[in-house]
């Protein structure tokens, strides 16, 4: 079963609904923007699907409904931020972002962590334009600007989609090298390279739980095999492809486990399960229906491609809930022992989804 | 294993050497590096095909020190062998381990033409399989770039010596300064010696007397250098404690005054940008306009499918790029006939088509062509695929005017600027100086009477939107090297373009022209202060109590034509 709502969010949930209640399917994989899996998520819930959602995304959510296989932002933007803060040495930021729900939040994060690591609001700036910017220039030059003070600055960019290409023109054109101030992303990956001339980009960074061109042995054999079922050698697999492999492996097995396609008993047998990924090593399911992901941190290459310059050393549990943000700190997601989403434990209330 | 220890063999006379080489085929990263050690005791061409040798495998830090033993041997070869690091273009020969600076030969992008770094003379051909980059990370390449500076030093022509000094000053440590120091006295070109001097004054100002502290601060008093500025401003700034950066009261004031200069001047350049911004933000929005300009504001036919023409140019310049690759330079000048004819022929078929019969009926026509945009969004999509289409930037459209050390213009807008305003002139010229022109005006303004005059106004309604659609393809062609070329570029330019059409009066080029550049100008006065998003929404909001105030624009036609 392919549906595809051609990124219009009423429609998501209409042919969720459809799914759900016509054709009543066991499982969906899918939802791409934070705004496409907010408007399917009342709809699982009401006729308790089971989704599982394979893209990096803000965070502050958890369903009962819902397996997050992709980032949470402790698993792709901090470790970032980490990276650049002990192994480049960056001391001033920029986030830069699109203006919309994931950019937002996660800048949010960002600015509340780094100021707990000691920098300074001065050496912060936060900027936002509007989808499918493409004038850069004055927002470039700014930049350039913020960068110049004699610290060394990086731009951690929550940039969406069709405005990168633009931006990273200006940045070449501008003649601001990757030396000088690198740009670490969280949305451009392999897929969205292929569709640009990536040599203005070489150096900048990216990071991700999965790249294309890492060199263990079940990734190889991966792509082969994906090369041979597309039918075309020059196919690019991506992070967000990783996890909806993931996934369905994580549901293949849930069902074994069960013995049965039976949404609520598939999703009771979900936490605790394990399956190895595609870069060597263990995705676990846990209680807050978040993986476990390693995190790399990649250069882009001329051919599109990444290679890796930092990784965790192990799997990083994803966190549903930032813990710092003052807002979410103390609330925790426990589908196991709590059966809560969203637990605060400090008052020990459960506010949202409760199945009691 | 095997090849690489005969290679080493070759290379290494002495048996104490292979010896010691041994271990560094053994474990190529990690430890640091015993093949450099080997390679000290070695006369130089064998010490340089040692390092060499041990460049692929080694980590990235292993790396840095090879390099640095590279340069120590004064090489004149080494030069081109770092070029090709940095440039990605020195590969490593899996059969036998051989290092070889690669380039692309003949058409098919297969073959390599394989160059010796250590004979450079020599060359072989070979194909492209089996040979593996060898990779650099960005600490690297910010060092190669210094390192090749220094060779550059020593060049006979100026610009690429100040080109070096400038490198050398973005990384500078006690080595390079004194290289500066002993540049300085053998160089003869003012440019040249005033940025070295900038750069000795830098490392001056932290000397400990504080007459030299004080000629260093005079020496920088009329320097754009950001790196001054910081270097200064640190000197003014006061601790908590009271004391300064700089101890010296007379040496402080000094570059308090020079600070404020730097201050004015960097306020005036900065003006200057933001207008030039603003002009280019300006030409974009005209470019997008200008053919609107025509079909709505001349004929008052509302194209709603304007921008998917533009797109059509943009997908034009995509497919001559594919036909033409080995000359991307030339094909973006290829692409802008060629996208005139394809949208100029789109747009006679959908006025032919679909507008003609329409015409007296907007809100018809509004929806018809509508529904036009979607057939070519979703052509493109079963085409091209729904992806964007990469479209390269020739050489002589990247890179920036650098004007001085804080204005600069890219060249890609700098040519947008001058494109636009050609454009725009040879339209004019074309509807007040042709027989089209006079053609087009008379049926604009009068059509029974035109037609009763002798003119054939259906041919010249063809022709007038075929003009208008080609104006677009050919803006198309301009924006496929500022934007993503997909089938959602039209949809993010439409809106635009009306907004200029109506702002600078409908019917009027030089409304279209001075509108769009005012609100370019506008927007980008704004963004710095208000940022992107709501910069945006005052220039609209601005737009909107504009029409209210003058609903015909900024220069309303006159006479019994506005009428109509």
């Amino acid at each position: 079963m392919v549906v595809d709502p051609a990124s219009n969010w009423p429609l998501f949930a209409e042919k969720a609904a459809e799914l759900l209640e016509k054709d009543k399917v066991a499982v969906v994989f899918g939802c791409w923007t934070s705004v496409s899996r907010k408007s399917v998520l009342p709809v699982f819930e009401k006729d308790n699907g089971l989704l599982f959602y394979p893209v990096q995304y803000e965070g502050e959510e958890s369903s009962k409904n819902v397996i997050y296989t992709g980032a949470a932002p402790n698993q792709q933007a901090i470790p970032a931020v980490d990276y650049l803060m002990k192994d480049v040495g960056v001391k001033r930021w920029v986030l830069e972002g699109t203006d919309y729900v994931y950019p937002r939040t996660t800048n949010k994060i960002l600015a509340a962590y780094l100021e707990q690591k000691g920098v300074k609001p001065a050496d912060i700036m936060i900027n936002y334009t509007p989808f499918g910017f493409s004038d850069w220039t004055s927002e470039v030059a700014k930049i350039k600007a913020f960068g110049s003070a004699g610290k060394k600055t990086a731009v951690v960019s929550t940039i969406n989609g069709d405005a990168n290409v633009p931006f990273y023109k200006e940045l070449g054109n501008q003649k601001i090298s990757a030396e000088d101030i690198p740009v670490v992303a969280f949305s451009v990956g392999e897929e969205e390279l292929s569709g640009l001339d990536a040599k203005p980009l070489v150096g900048h960074l990216a990071a991700w739980n999965y790249f294309m061109s890492i060199n263990s042995p079940i990734n190889k054999e991966w792509i082969a095999k994906w090369h041979a079922f597309t039918k075309n050698p020059k196919r690019t697999f991506n992070d967000p492809m990783e996890a909806t492999v993931i996934g369905f492996h994580l549901w293949v097995k849930a069902v074994q486990k069960a013995g049965t396609t039976d949404t609520t008993k598939v999703i009771a047998a979900l936490p605790g399960l394990e399956t190895s990924n595609l870069t060597g090593g263990i995705a676990r399911v846990l209680p807050n229906h978040h993986i476990t992901k390693p995190v790399y941190i990649g250069e882009i290459r001329g051919d599109g491609q990444f290679d890796v310059v930092w990784k965790t050393d192990k799997e990083v549990p994803g966190d549903a809930w930032s813990d710092f943000l003052p807002g979410s700190k103390d609330i925790e997601a426990d589908w196991v022992n709590l059966n809560c989403g969203n637990y605060n434990t400090k008052t020990k209330v459960c506010s949202g989804q409760n199945y009691k | 294993m095997m090849h690489r220890l005969r290679w080493i063999l070759h290379a290494t006379i002495c048996a104490t050497a292979l010896a010691l080489a041994g271990p560094a085929g053994a474990q190529p990263a990690g430890a640091p590096d015993p093949a450099a050690g080997t390679a000290a005791a070695l006369p130089g061409d064998q010490r340089l095909a040692a390092l060499l040798g041990a460049l692929p495998e080694a980590s990235y830090a292993d790396k840095r020190t090879l390099i640095e033993q590279m340069l120590a041997l004064r090489d004149a070869r080494v030069r081109a062998l770092l070029q090709a690091l940095l440039d990605g273009n020195l590969d490593v020969r899996a059969a036998d381990n051989r290092v070889f600076i690669t380039a692309p030969e003949g058409d098919s992008g297969e073959d390599l033409r394989l160059t010796d770094p250590l004979s450079p003379a020599a060359a072989v051909t070979a194909p492209s399989d089996g040979l593996s980059k060898i990779g650099v990370n960005n600490q690297l390449r910010k060092e190669l770039r210094v390192a090749l500076a220094q060779f550059d030093l020593s060049s006979p022509d100026a610009g690429v010596r100040l080109a070096a000094v400038k490198e050398m000053l973005r990384a500078v440590d006690d080595a390079g300064i004194a290289v500066l120091r002993e540049r300085i006295k053998i160089e003869s070109d003012t440019s040249v010696k005033r940025e070295i001097r900038v750069g000795l004054a830098l490392a001056d100002l932290d000397n400990g007397d504080a007459a030299t502290r004080r000629a260093a601060v005079a020496a920088v008093a009329d320097s754009l250098n950001p790196d001054v500025y910081n270097r200064l401003s640190a000197m003014v700034q006061s601790s908590p404690d009271g004391s300064y950066g700089e101890a010296d009261p007379a040496v402080r004031a000094a570059a308090l005054a020079s600070l404020r200069a730097i201050d004015r001047s960097r306020m005036l350049y900065s003006g200057i940008q933001t207008l030039l911004y603003g002009l280019s933000q300006g030409s974009v929005l005209v470019l997008a306009a200008i053919g609107l300009a025509i079909t709505f504001g001349v004929m008052g036919v509302i194209n709603m499918a304007h921008g998917e023409l533009m797109m059509l140019g943009a997908y034009t310049t995509y497919v001559v790029q594919l036909l033409m690759p080995q000359h991307i330079g030339a094909s973006i000048i290829v692409a802008i006939p060629a996208a005139f004819l394809i949208s100029g022929l789109a747009g006679v078929a959908i006025e032919r088509g679909i507008v003609r019969h329409l015409y007296g009926r907007p809100l018809e026509t509004l929806l018809a062509t509508f529904g036009v945009s979607l057939i070519l969004q979703q052509a493109v999509r079963d085409i091209f695929s729904a992806n964007n289409r990469p479209v390269e930037t020739p050489q002589w459209l990247a890179g920036s005017l650098q004007i001085n050390e804080v204005l600069a213009i890219t060249y890609n807008r700098l040519y947008i600027i001058v494109f636009t305003f050609a454009l725009f002139l040879l339209l004019l010229l074309v509807l007040k100086r042709t027989r089209l022109g006079l053609e087009v005006r008379a049926v604009s303004q009068n059509r029974a009477m035109a037609k009763a005059m002798g003119v054939r106004t259906e041919w010249v309604d063809a022709l007038t939107f075929g003009l208008g659609s080609g104006i677009a393809g050919v803006a198309g062609v301009a924006l496929s090297q500022l934007t993503n070329v997909g089938p959602n570029l039209g949809q993010s330019y439409i809106v635009d373009s009306f907004m200029v059409v109506v702002f600078g009066g409908v019917g009027n080029l030089w409304g279209t022209e001075l509108g769009g550049n005012a609100l370019g100008i506008v927007n980008k006065v704004l963004e710095p202060y208000s940022g992107a998003v709501l910069a945006k929404i005052f220039v609209l909001i601005f737009l909107i109590l504009f029409i209210q105030r003058r609903p015909r624009g900024l220069f309303p036609q006159k006479g019994r034509a506005a009428d109509g």
